[in-house]
């Protein structure tokens, strides 16, 4: 038996979440930042011996100690990444809480090692009933860091947040109660493999799409995400950009593609029309916003839609491009909401009007919020470019219609990032309490830094997040390949003609002589 | 079968009752002094018949033996379940209970008296195999539940509650009476066993009337919609140790009699009763649903609460399969440690002129004012609204299951959806514990006993619970499977 590295990365928070609750302010906040900085230890450590090309599933642990699903937890490259991101946040999370939450700070630290638990826990849950009490529980502690340090509507920012994705997920439990009964087992990469009924899949995949859509969050379900962002604390919406939206990325291509490929290929032109609908709406929504929270949320939305059209272009391209732009969304967008909340816990304010001119008292903070706003445009060299690029490239291959469509989502992205920028750090500085405020301090440098420094590694060199799920995408591209699209930008290669386009053809041999005579 | 076998295998019943017949000859000679006495012996009495139940749980393999009387009583691996659920939570109940009545000095020695008679009741509703005997029971049990509903007599809710309580459960027992005698007149026989052997041969409508007619009363017994009227009123009023009480071992009672009744005596109607169990399981859980979201008192909301649990467990009986019945059993044993917990955190709330507090006003802000109770009740009411990673999530996910293995996949999808509404007020509990500033003032400490009940019930309801699903899922396997070694 391997050492349980996983099991591992649950257990130190989970215990740090239970030391939290009983320790004062400074305890609790030292105890998470060194139980979230040793599972980000950890988190390297996995990725350093994790085999690149080596057995799909790594890492295993399996233990029968519930009856009717087993704990089974194990990692592929897609998850292995996506848990690097959750521990590389975390310890960022807990930073940019230290001086902005004040009450009840052992709960709230509590609270965020429980998330950390139970993200960590979706994506190495092999095990599908243990996914899903990873993947519901979730909603506990972030419901309880919305509705207790939110903002003044966090209440029913709260409650939109819990009931909207528990009524997407309830269903998504009856369809696995019901796969499971078919296929006789819990087991997740058993179940991979299992050809459901294309009849029964189109019912399976509306099930989890319920889910999915939700989490993701898809037009037109996406409307609670705008609401617990801008409630949440700072730290609540670096996670829930950074991590959650990406549950239902991480769902579709760990249930929906797989274990449905005909349904997926059936109910793709919804995925796109959502999709496209998304990208094109919620970017004129974020250009018109006075919040500069909401205006990431809605470019959220619209960057998470450029993840779906990848995922459902059925081939390896897009799968790739729709996690590169998961992982750097996760990055840009969690960084983006720390740029907020900096100058948040110094004005008390997210209305974009009452800032100005940054640049010339805060030149540091605006050189890092130059950064990520042109990664979150899609800059190349940042890490979205990548992904949306790969992604865009792959659905061409499907539809040339709906990339045109997607693409302006690019454009629109810069124009409302761009406008932001100009008015939160250009111009005149026309408020005076704005103007006065203090350049980043320390621990501020600590935040940022290190996530400018992985969206430029990401931009620069993909390779190194590309390598590790490349097997596992092209094994899910195999998977998938029997019910793929045909491509309507094929262009089928004619035979050559034999002439040049403005050649005349001569009627008769003689006149061509004839010709030459004169 | 020997005389003194029956009375082995009855044991229970019969400790209980002649510990109940010295202690009421003790009520009455030691008057209110006695009464701590009196309760600490219940107490004890109680969890001594829990433990004589587990005797008997083990030894259940051999069907025969465990018939009594001649078939009027079966302690089988079901109602040795069954009746360890009723002894353990009536017993919980009565640790929690003096305080409550504590500086009024209303809190009598008939008290516990009525409790241990209306423990017999409850095991011989869950063990009786003949009409008879199992109307004896249920009577024996309701007559003291009117009782104890009104045992506050200064107080007139109490009393209001006592006497809807006594007419409402009259007609309802009057109710099973007819239909029993309609089953009786076309079967020729109260016994179990004789009723289904005849209803092989012949299924005439007049006992499909009675069938519905027994069906609808044990509705009432157990609260589900659309006999669910009295529910709201009577745990408002009663007294709250009482509803308690009420909440947890006599639902699991006349679950137990319910699921015994429709897997015993009509396993083979399955098709004639299954459309009234979908009907009352789905109704249930929307009206409780909906009807506590409007709540401000707290026992009220908790009685909706009640009336929604019932919905999900009669899903397992829907399923009609062992697995069914064993999904309901587990969901019931969960819903036992989430209602004794629940009423006990609320036993816990009092301000310090020592008045109970029981509105959603009393709680707010309670998580600064006592932050272990809060999050105690925090942690029951998310496992109420069957939220993972809490323990009752596994309750709802075994009924589910069990519905979508036996093909009622729109009754679990409607169900599970249905479930979503009624996580809108648990929610509403936590927001007003969680995030409102705190309004009144709420005394500090409580007592050892009332932690201990505490603790256990949160404890099991809590994500460690899921390391007793591989236990609990045999027991209740082995309990479902006594009545398909009956049929």
């Amino acid at each position: 038996m391997e050492f349980p590295i996983l099991s591992l990365m649950l257990a130190v928070p989970l215990v740090g979440a239970i030391a939290c609750l009983f320790l004062g302010a400074q305890n609790a906040r030292m105890t998470a930042l060194v139980a979230t900085l040793s599972n980000l230890a950890l988190g390297i450590v996995l990725w350093l011996n994790y085999d690149i090309g080596g057995a799909q599933w790594q890492f295993v642990e399996r233990a029968e100690i519930f009856a009717g699903f087993s704990y089974a937890l194990g990692i592929d490259g897609i998850a292995l990444m996506l848990i690097m991101l959750s521990v590389f946040l975390m310890p960022i999370c807990i930073l940019a809480s230290w001086d902005a939450i004040e009450k009840r700070v052992g709960e709230y630290m509590s609270a965020f090692l429980l998330m950390e638990v139970l993200m960590i826990g979706v994506f190495a849950a092999q095990d599908m009933f243990l996914f899903y009490i990873f993947f519901e529980a979730g909603l506990i502690p972030m419901y309880l860091i919305i509705g207790v340090w939110g903002g003044d509507n966090r209440i029913y920012a709260s409650y939109k947040f819990f009931l909207y994705t528990l009524l997407g997920s309830v269903l998504m439990l009856i369809a696995m109660m019901w796969m499971v009964n078919e296929a006789g087992t819990t087991d997740i990469p058993t179940l991979l493999n299992y050809d459901f009924e294309p009849q029964a899949q189109t019912w399976l995949w509306l099930a989890f799409f319920a889910s999915f859509a939700v989490k993701m969050p898809m037009w037109p379900v996406h409307t609670w995400l705008p609401d617990a962002h801008v409630q949440a604390p700072t730290a609540g919406s670096v996670i829930l950009a950074g991590v959650l939206l990406k549950l239902g990325g991480y769902g579709f291509i760990r249930f929906s593609l797989p274990m449905f490929p005909e349904a997926s290929e059936q109910f793709a032109w919804l995925v796109f029309i959502l999709s496209m609908v998304a990208v094109v709406y919620t970017s004129l929504v974020a250009l018109v916003q006075h919040d500069m929270k909401k205006l990431i949320a809605y470019s959220s939305v619209a960057h998470m839609a450029i993840v779906t059209v990848g995922l459902f272009a059925f081939n390896a391209q897009g799968i790739e491009g729709a996690m590169m732009v998961m992982l750097g969304h996760g990055l840009v967008s969690g960084a983006l909401f720390l740029c907020v909340g900096v100058i948040y816990d110094r004005l008390h304010t997210r209305e974009i009007a009452r800032y100005g001119g940054l640049a010339i008292n805060m030149p540091r903070y605006a050189l890092f919020f130059m950064l990520f706003t042109m990664a979150s445009v899609g800059l190349p060299g940042t890490s979205n470019f990548v992904g949306e690029f790969l992604a865009l490239a792959g659905i061409y291959q499907v539809s040339t219609f709906v990339t045109l469509v997607c693409t302006t989502g690019i454009i629109l992205g810069a124009a409302y990032m761009l406008y932001l920028y100009r008015r939160v750090a250009f111009g005149e500085q026309k408020n005076a309490d704005a103007a006065a405020m203090p350049d980043l301090n320390a621990r501020e440098w600590a935040m940022l830094a290190p996530i400018a420094a992985a969206v430029l590694w990401m931009g620069i060199y993909p390779e190194s997040f590309l390598a590790p799920m490349r097997q596992d995408i092209a094994a899910l591209e195999a998977r998938i390949a029997r019910a793929a699209p045909d491509y309507d930008a094929d262009n089928v290669i004619g035979t050559p003609r034999e002439h040049n386009a403005n050649f005349v053809a001569p009627a008769h041999g003689e006149e061509h002589d004839a010709e030459g005579a004169h | 079968m020997s005389y003194a076998t029956s009375l082995y295998l009855t044991g229970a019943e019969v400790g209980l009752s002649l510990t109940g017949l010295v202690l009421l000859l003790v009520a009455a000679w030691g008057g209110s002094k006695s009464a701590r006495l009196v309760t600490i012996v219940s107490v004890a009495a109680l969890i001594g018949a829990a433990i004589f139940s587990v005797g008997l749980f083990d030894r259940a393999g051999s069907e025969v033996a465990g018939r009594a009387f001649g078939d009027l009583y079966r302690a089988d691996a079901f109602g040795s379940f069954a009746k360890i659920l009723i002894y353990l939570a009536a017993s919980a109940v009565l640790v929690v209970t003096p305080r409550f009545f504590g500086q009024s000095g209303s809190y009598r020695a008939e008290y516990p008296v009525l409790m241990v008679f209306n423990a017999v009741g409850m095991g011989m509703m869950v063990s009786a195999t003949d009409l008879m005997t199992l109307y004896i029971g249920l009577e024996m049990s309701s007559l003291s539940s009117y009782v104890l509903a009104s045992f506050l007599k200064q107080d007139d809710r109490s009393s209001e509650a006592g006497l809807k309580y006594f007419v409402l459960g009259a007609l309802a027992s009057g109710i099973i009476l007819y239909g029993i005698s309609l089953v009786y007149g076309f079967t020729g026989s109260t016994n179990y066993e004789g009723i289904r052997a005849a209803f092989t041969t012949s299924f005439p409508t007049g006992a499909l009337f009675g069938v519905v007619f027994v069906l609808a009363g044990l509705a009432f017994k157990v609260s589900a919609v659309p006999f669910h009227m009295w529910t709201p009123d009577v745990y408002e009023g009663a007294p709250t140790p009482v509803t308690a009480f009420f909440a947890s071992a006599p639902k699991v009672a006349a679950m137990g009699m319910l699921l015994r009744m429709a897997m015993d005596p009509f396993a083979g109607e399955v098709d004639a009763w299954r459309q009234i169990v979908i009907f009352a399981a789905l109704a249930s859980i929307v009206v409780g649903a909906l009807g506590a979201i409007g709540q401000q008192n707290l026992k009220r909301l908790l009685a909706y609460s009640s009336i929604n649990n019932v919905g999900f467990i009669l899903i397992g009986l829907a399923a009609a399969t062992p697995a069914g019945i064993a999904g309901a059993l587990t969901y019931l044993a969960i819903y036992v440690a989430m209602v004794v917990g629940s009423f006990t955190a609320l036993l816990m709330l009092r301000d310090p002129a020592d008045n109970n507090l029981e509105t959603f006003a009393d709680i707010s802000g309670l998580s600064t004012r006592r932050p272990a109770l809060a999050w105690s009740l925090l942690a029951l009411m998310f496992s109420l609204a069957g939220i993972p990673p809490l323990f009752g999530f596994w309750g709802k996910f075994v009924v589910f299951q069990a519905a979508v293995q036996a093909d009622l996949v729109p009754l679990a999808a409607i169900g599970i959806a249905a479930s979503v509404i009624g996580a809108f007020y648990y929610l509403k509990f936590i927001k007003v514990m969680f995030f409102d500033e705190p309004l009144r003032e709420v005394e500090a400490s409580s007592p050892v006993s009332h932690w201990a009940v505490l603790a256990i019930c949160v404890a099991v309801i809590s994500p460690l619970g899921y390391l007793l699903t591989i236990p609990l899922g045999e027991w209740t396997a082995q309990a479902a499977a006594s009545f398909v070694a009956a049929m």
